[in-house]
């Protein structure tokens, strides 16, 4: 399964606006997601990260182009039809967390299962386990707006991959946290995509995220203009802290 | 967890709750006190008409109500109804307005009823305080006591002149009260006729008792081929004729069913406003699980829910209000009545009104572009 492609991308061209106003966001757009691998999409502001990832997650549709999601061409899907394919393969995670405010940790992730029709005590004891695995399990009741940013994000990391999506996007996960805690989650991503074959994407232009990419995709005016990769036997950089509290909590 | 989704987002914002529950519970009060009124209205206008032994009414041509029959039918009419194959019994009712003058002076109208129970046609009922042997006495006529003001009286043993005799009070009934505000006057056949002046054959309807196994239909059209002058009317078409003279042609109740439905409609508004407003304020978190990838059915669900909650909540405290309006209006004049059918009525309404505002709240959701989840 490691290496296999769970997502390609072939020459996408995504225009937004129109008329006068229509600019092109993205220009030919091509890349594979892996599973097993983790994948930063680097670029200044404006150059099309979001976009793209909007596209590849199935919330935006391509101008042109060709998406395929676990070899599944997603062209022409309707809205609902697309949001299957979100439910049963990709996992999001967002910058600012979007977490319900109003629902604990548990329910956070509860709900991610909820949708795809996970329910009651399969799914209470599907979301402790994710949970306990971001090393929260000493949060499962608490709600957003008593967590730390950190535990926050971890949170959204554990709804995202509650369901075992083969992919999981993640939209400047580290760009509201601080050092500490941005090493944090995306140790727990570089991990997550080692030790359960997942594909991760991470948009981001946080450098300190670098040493954790297994492959960096770099966007800029809309187009790759570069891709580099981890030299084979350099590990990820391992951040120790999260697994003691999870031993400690677990 | 839709349920558990639409019970926070419900309760997370308490102000507009209150509002939203304020808007039902105005809703709910208004529209159980208008249709309580008019059902009120109804029991009053066909009480009689519901309590008396008849299957089938003889009227005068064209009489508009129990109150408006004249008194215009003879023994000839009764006769007649007699011998016509399939009547068991025909019994002669008095009912005639006139004027009740006060012990202390003015007079007040009513509704003079002349009836012989014994004849097994319209029996008093409600008789709380003396019986109808006592009414059999000398002048002796039941009144209802929520009436002693208006008719100057304090009780059992009072008199009054009502319209060319004395009449005593023998007996009391309660809860017998009558929409024109014009109190019934329960009295013997005879002493009605005497007190109104009126031949000792004189009658304003003929209360059709057919005999058993008797087809009521087939009754009805030999005594409408043998009663020219006079109209045989079911006790159903006697009713709705009585309740379509009082309630529609003088307009009590379009004004009652207008104002329900402007409770209804004024409530929908109120409740459709907090209910769309509820969904923009958490437009990110319908937003976050499109993304995640929730059918739009999921959150129609949760808004559904949401205003479910809100039906079942404020139904219950409007119908508290209700019942308590219901229970101090017992002793006027017009007391609201409220049925296990009007109940529930009133939760389907609930149930619609809120499912009615939750649609605008839908569309606004459908329309919802998951990529917002990256513009925060």
């Amino acid at each position: 399964m490691t290496g296999e492609t769970v997502l390609e991308a072939v020459d996408v061209v995504k225009e937004l606006g129109s008329g006068a106003g229509k600019i092109t966001a993205l220009k030919g757009v091509s890349l594979n997601l892996m599973a097993g691998e983790l994948t930063l999409l680097m670029g200044p502001s404006g150059s099309g990260k979001t976009t793209l990832l909007s596209i590849l997650g199935c919330i935006m549709s391509p101008t042109s182009g060709t998406i395929r999601v676990a070899g599944r061409d997603t062209a022409g899907l309707s809205p609902e039809k697309l949001a299957a394919i979100r439910r049963e393969h990709i996992g999001y995670i967002f910058q600012s967390y979007n977490l319900f405010p109003t629902l604990s940790a548990l329910e956070n992730v509860r709900i991610a299962l909820d949708v795809r029709g996970m329910k009651g005590f399969k799914a209470a004891a599907r979301a402790e386990e994710c949970l306990r695995e971001v090393g929260l399990a000493h949060r499962l009741k608490y709600h957003p707006g008593n967590m730390s940013g950190g535990e926050q994000q971890r949170v959204a990391v554990a709804r995202a991959i509650a369901s075992s999506p083969s992919i999981i996007l993640a939209d400047e996960p580290t760009a509201a946290l601080d050092t500490e805690n941005g090493q944090q989650v995306m140790a727990l991503l570089a991990r997550i995509a080692k030790e359960q074959n997942r594909s991760v994407l991470v948009v981001t232009h946080d450098p300190r995220t670098m040493p954790f990419a297994d492959r960096t995709i770099y966007i800029e005016d809309g187009q790759i203009v570069r891709e580099t990769r981890r030299p084979e036997g350099l590990d990820a950089p391992e951040i120790t802290d999260l697994s003691k509290r999870r031993k400690a909590h677990g | 967890m839709i349920m558990t989704l639409a019970f926070r987002n419900l309760f997370h914002d308490r102000i507009r709750l209150v509002v939203t529950l304020v808007g039902i519970l105005f809703s709910i009060v208004l529209v159980a006190v208008q249709l309580g009124l008019y059902l009120g209205s109804s029991r009053m206008i066909t009480a009689n008409i519901d309590q008396a032994n008849a299957d089938l009414w003889v009227t005068t041509f064209g009489a508009k109500s129990f109150e408006d029959g004249g008194m215009l039918l003879y023994s000839a009419e009764r006769h007649q109804a007699l011998a016509t194959p399939g009547v068991e019994r025909v019994v002669p009712l008095v009912v005639s307005f006139a004027e009740w003058r006060k012990p202390s002076g003015g007079s007040t109208r009513v509704v003079v009823v002349g009836t012989d129970p014994e004849d097994d046609g319209l029996v008093p009922w409600a008789l709380k305080h003396g019986t109808w042997s006592d009414v059999k006495a000398p002048d002796g006529v039941a009144i209802d006591r929520s009436y002693f003001r208006d008719l100057d009286v304090t009780g059992i043993g009072d008199t009054a002149q009502v319209a060319s005799g004395r009449v005593r009070i023998k007996a009391l009934t309660e809860g017998v009260r009558s929409f024109t505000q014009s109190p019934y006057v329960y009295t013997t056949l005879a002493r009605a006729r005497h007190l109104l002046a009126r031949e000792s054959d004189a009658t304003s309807f003929l209360l059709i008792k057919v005999k058993p196994g008797a087809d009521v239909e087939q009754v009805r059209n030999a005594l409408k081929s043998r009663l020219e002058s006079a109209e045989v009317l079911t006790k159903e078409e006697f009713r709705d004729r009585s309740l379509k003279t009082w309630l529609f042609k003088t307009g009590a109740g379009i004004a009652l069913i207008g104002g329900a439905l402007l409770g209804l409609l004024v409530g929908t508004v109120i409740v459709a406003q907090t209910l769309y407003s509820s969904p923009k304020d958490h437009l990110n978190e319908f937003a976050t699980l499109r993304a995640l990838g929730s059918s739009s059915g999921y959150i129609h669900k949760v808004i559904l829910g949401q205003a479910g909650l809100s039906a079942v909540i404020g139904y219950t405290l409007g119908m508290i209000i209700a019942m308590g309006v219901v229970f101090a209006s017992r002793d006027t004049p017009l007391p609201l009545v409220m049925t296990p059918w009007l109940a529930a009525m009133l939760f389907a309404v609930t149930v619609f009104m809120c499912a009615i505002s939750a649609m605008s709240a839908i569309m606004k959701v459908t329309k919802i572009d998951p990529a917002m989840v990256f513009n925060r």
